[in-house]
Order: structure tokens, then sequence, then C-alpha cells
């Protein structure tokens, strides 16, 4: 689904600045695989989701999504393939605009606009049933602008508009990170029921080694831009905290890492 | 006495404040809704008196005068929105430079600083002839055009181009991970925003008849002055309401500058009002520890 082919990104190349972010990954990700990242500050965890994004151009390298070489494509012309959440809840929705006009914009997520309503009357109903899946009463506010919602509200619309149309392949940015534990457990949960119903191949970039081991099929992690781990299947189930922090405790000095 | 001279003010302001308004509407779309502070505006309404004005003065039929100066407009904004996406000039530095060069162009277009239009006949010359007061008619006009490009307006914000538009000045990157080439909705925005200006301009050269290659200076400040009025009296939470309040905004407002003439404040002196009065209207919360009320702008 997606392949990273000896990707390299420095920033600030050349000055007294410089910082070598992504040091030559090479990933395979297959369809329906469910790969959590995880890496303490500045191990590059970020800078990899903004260079599939494209939101980051690359130094070196090749990226492939869904078979097509994307590795030039601006950020906008990657959006058919990917459906991506922010660990800021306010970035991945606009506040001005209501609920439905958000759910609308995603809906066409990659397609040309034109000049028909923005929110498709047909698509209402859907607009609300995928919201009643949220549980939490924003079924009936679908006129109501964003800027109401809470945080954990927006995360979960944020989810619900990145899942819409069913991306290839779903990156999570610390999405949980910023919302109080009840709010990110709940969540977090939802995330991965929505992954699993609809199968989707996901990339989730965390700072939580629980949730890095309780979810998903495959495990990396990243050290000053390397991959230096890499777990999967029966092996990642069997994955405990204390095997990780045992491997690799002088690595990660993070103490968040390891709550 | 002082009654009856406010009542006298009440046509006047009518006429002027319709004949401004899509100035207050231009910017709406650039400062609210593209959340873009451009300066061009200045620039752009002198383009549209001056296209007009010339084209007219030509012999040109003033419909078709008042479509070019539309596009030109139209084109001057476009050419700010190119400099800050693709060139990666601030926004504010854009919009000068831009409005600069106008002045310049302005002044090739007209062949001189001045084009009266007593002598041609405009768009307005039919209704002038009448035979009823000569504001009920141009009134009635500018009425109709004002709120038809509003009412355009208000749809066009409901299709999907429009909510792209409105989520790049809401949140860039957001509607960028969605798909949308933002440096276009920019550029497009800040195009329509500027035709729209073109527009008052032409509008205004036919109204008070003559253009001016001066006409206009502060028109960005006047503009802003506008819409806060308008938007404390009708508020912001839609675009309708938006557009609504820039219109009545830009009515009240020709009614405070039309009564303070009237009560002795001096023509000179009204840039100096209107500009404190806008710093006060977007200071005052800050003076107060309020954080709303503050414009939101990117590019800067």
């Amino acid at each position: 689904m997606i392949k990273l082919e000896g990707i390299r990104k420095t920033f600030k190349a050349g000055t007294v600045d410089e910082k070598m972010a992504i040091d030559g990954i090479d990933l395979h990700v297959s369809e329906g695989d469910f790969v959590t990242v995880i890496g303490s500050n500045g191990a590059g965890k970020s800078t990899l989701l903004n260079l599939i994004s494209g939101t980051v151009e690359l130094d070196a390298g090749e990226i492939y999504l869904d078979g097509n070489q994307v590795t030039r494509l601006p950020e906008y012309k990657r959006a058919k393939y990917l459906g991506r959440i922010f660990q800021d809840p306010l970035l991945g929705t606009a506040a001005a605009m209501t609920i439905e006009e958000n759910l609308a914009m995603a809906d066409l997520r990659g397609q040309v606009r034109g000049l028909r309503w923005g929110v498709a009357k047909a698509r209402r109903d859907y607009y609300r049933d995928r919201l009643k899946m949220l549980d939490l009463g924003l079924d009936i506010r679908l006129r109501e602008s964003v800027s109401l919602l809470s945080g954990g509200q927006r995360q979960s619309l944020t989810l619900l508009m990145a899942t819409l149309s069913l991306p290839k392949l779903l990156l999570l940015d610390e999405h949980t990170a910023a919302l109080d534990p009840k709010t990110a457990q709940c969540v977090m949960e939802l995330t991965d029921k929505i992954i699993s119903e609809n199968n989707l191949t996901t990339i989730m970039v965390t700072h939580n080694m629980n949730q890095a081991i309780r979810y998903g099929n495959s495990m990396i992690m990243l050290h000053e831009g390397k991959i230096i781990y890499k777990v999967e299947g029966d092996a990642k189930r069997a994955l405990t905290v204390e095997e990780v922090v045992r491997k690799f405790g002088a690595d990660l000095k993070d103490e968040t890492l390891l709550s | 006495m002082i009654l009856y001279g406010l009542w006298r003010t009440v046509p006047i302001s009518l006429e002027q404040g319709l004949a401004y308004a899509l100035v207050a509407v231009g910017i709406v779309i650039s400062f609210r809704i593209l959340a873009f502070p451009d300066l061009t505006v200045d620039g752009s309404f002198a383009l549209g008196g001056a296209v007009l004005a010339r084209l007219i003065s030509d012999g040109v039929p003033p419909i078709y005068g008042i479509l070019l100066a539309v596009l030109c407009g139209f084109l001057a904004g476009c050419c700010t929105g190119y400099l800050n996406t693709r060139l990666k000039i601030n926004s504010l530095l854009a919009g000068i430079l831009i409005m600069t060069i106008l002045y310049s162009v302005n002044l090739r277009i007209m062949g001189r600083s001045n084009i009266q239009l007593l002598t041609v006949d405009t768009i307005l010359t039919p209704l002038e002839n009448m035979h009823v007061s000569r504001f009920i008619p141009i009134i009635a006009f500018f009425f109709l055009v004002t709120f038809v490009i509003k009412f355009l307006t208000d749809m066009f914000f409901r299709t999907q181009i429009g909510f792209a538009m409105r989520a790049t000045g809401d949140n860039e990157q957001m509607i960028r991970t969605l798909g949308v080439n933002t440096d276009h909705m920019t550029v497009l925005g800040l195009g329509i925003s500027n035709a729209f200006v073109a527009l008052s301009g032409a509008l205004v050269a036919q109204d008070q008849g003559f253009s001016d290659i001066g006409m206009g200076i502060g028109m960005i400040v006047a503009g802003l002055a506008a819409i806060i009025i308008g938007e404390t009296l009708i508020g912001k939470r839609s675009v309708q309401q938006m557009t609504l309040a820039a219109i009545v905004g830009s009515i009240i407002y020709k009614f405070i500058i039309s009564l303070g003439l009237r009560l002795g404040l001096a023509p000179t002196d009204l840039k100096l009002a209107t500009g404190v009065m806008v710093i006060l209207a977007l200071g005052f919360p800050a003076l107060k520890k309020k954080k709303e009320g503050k414009l939101h702008l990117r590019g800067v």
C-alpha cells in the first residue's frame, strides 16, 4: 500500500542549526496493516508523516502510494490517498464552519470541486448516521459551528472526517496526546473500531508505549531518524512495555514515552 | 432644525453608502473570509473608475465600461494573490506593491489625473432623466446592483468551491489535506474581492461625475470602518450576515460622515477621523483584555 525507499530529510542543511530528521528509512506497509510508530522527542516521527503526506519535501528517496510514485506530488494532490489527524484538535476542522459543512468538505477529499451546493442534501442523512456512531450527541447539531465543540468532540469529528471517504492510508499523528486521559481513551477506542471495521491501512505515531503495543499489528521504533526496532504479528502481540524498556532503556530518555 | 439637517443627509448617505458598499463586501472576502490583509483595494478602486471613465469618454457604452472595469479589478486582485502565493511575498507587501503599481497604471489608462463625466452618457444618465427626484431611481439602481451581488456572493460561499475558499481562510492546513490547492483559492478569492471593489469604483465615478487618480486613497480604512460598524449591529456568524453587515455598515458610515461634515468636521480631517475610529474599534478589545474582535490574519 505504501512503500518508502531510502527517504532522507535534513532541516536547515548547511547551517549551524542543521538537523538530520530522517536518516534513510525503508518501510513497506501492506494493505490492512496497522503500524504504530514510537520514539522519543526528535526521533523523526512527525517528520515521517509529513514526508508521506507531502507537507514537507524530502531530500532523497522515493515514496509510493497504492503503486503510484508520489515523491514529487504536492500535498493537495496526495490528498486522495490519505486521511490525516493531527495532535492539535484545532488543526483538523474549520472552526467557523458548521459540523455538516466540515463533513461535506471531507466527503470530497481529493475530488474536483465545482459550483454544486457544498452540502448535498442526499448526504445529510449519511452524515447524521456517522455522527450517531460517535455517541457524542453531534448528530442533532449538524448546523452548529465547530468552534462550539470541545477538544475531544473536535478530534472525534476529525476522525470521522479523515475516514469518511475511506482513505488508502490513514495517518495518525499523536492524535490523542492533547486530550485528557479519559477522552483520549474514548477517541483511541473509536479509532481502533473504525480502522478494524473498514480494514484501513494505518500508520499511527504515538508517544505512549502502552498504546503502541496494544494497538496495531506491527510496531516500529524510531531513533535519531532511523528505524531501530521492528516487531510484527505474534511477536508484537506478546510484547510488553518491560521488554521494550529492557532493550532500549538507554535510548529512551524520554519519560513520557514510558508512562 | 438639527432634525431636519439629519433628515436631509439620509438620501445622500443611502446613495453613497450603496455605491461604496461593494468595497466593504470585497473586503469581507479578503480580510474576513480569506483572512488575507489585502491592501490592493485603494488601487483597484481607482482602477475601476479609471477604466470606466476612459472607455465611456471614448464612446464605449457604459455597460461594457463597467464589465471591463470589473475584469481589470479581478486581474489586479489575482496579481496580489500571485505575488503572495507563488513569489512568497508577504501579504501586506504584495498588496502595497500592486496598489503602487496601479497608481501608474491608472494614470496611463486615463492619460491624465482626472476625467470628468458630466458631458457623456453614463449608466445613470437614463435614471437621472426620469423626471422624479434624482435620488429615487439612483438609490433603487444601486440597491439592486448591491443586493444582487450580495446574494450571488452568499450563494457562491455555499458551493463546494465556496466551502474550500472559506476553509482556506479558516484552516489552510486542513483543507490542503483534503486535496484543495489553497494557493488557487487565495488568488481566486482576491480576484473576486477586487472585482467587487473595481465595480464600486466604476459606479462611484459615474455617480460623482468624474474619475480621479486619488479617489481610492483611504478606501481600505473606510471599508474596514464600514465592516466594523455593520458587524457590531448585525454580527458575523455567517457569510450572509457578514455581507449584509458590510452593506448596512457602509450606509451608516456614510451617514456618520455626512453628519460630521454638517456639524463642522473639516473634509480634510475625514481620513483622520475614520482612521481613529478603526483604531478604537480594533484596539478596544485589547484594552479590555478580550481576545475577540481581533482580526485573524494569515500570510503576514
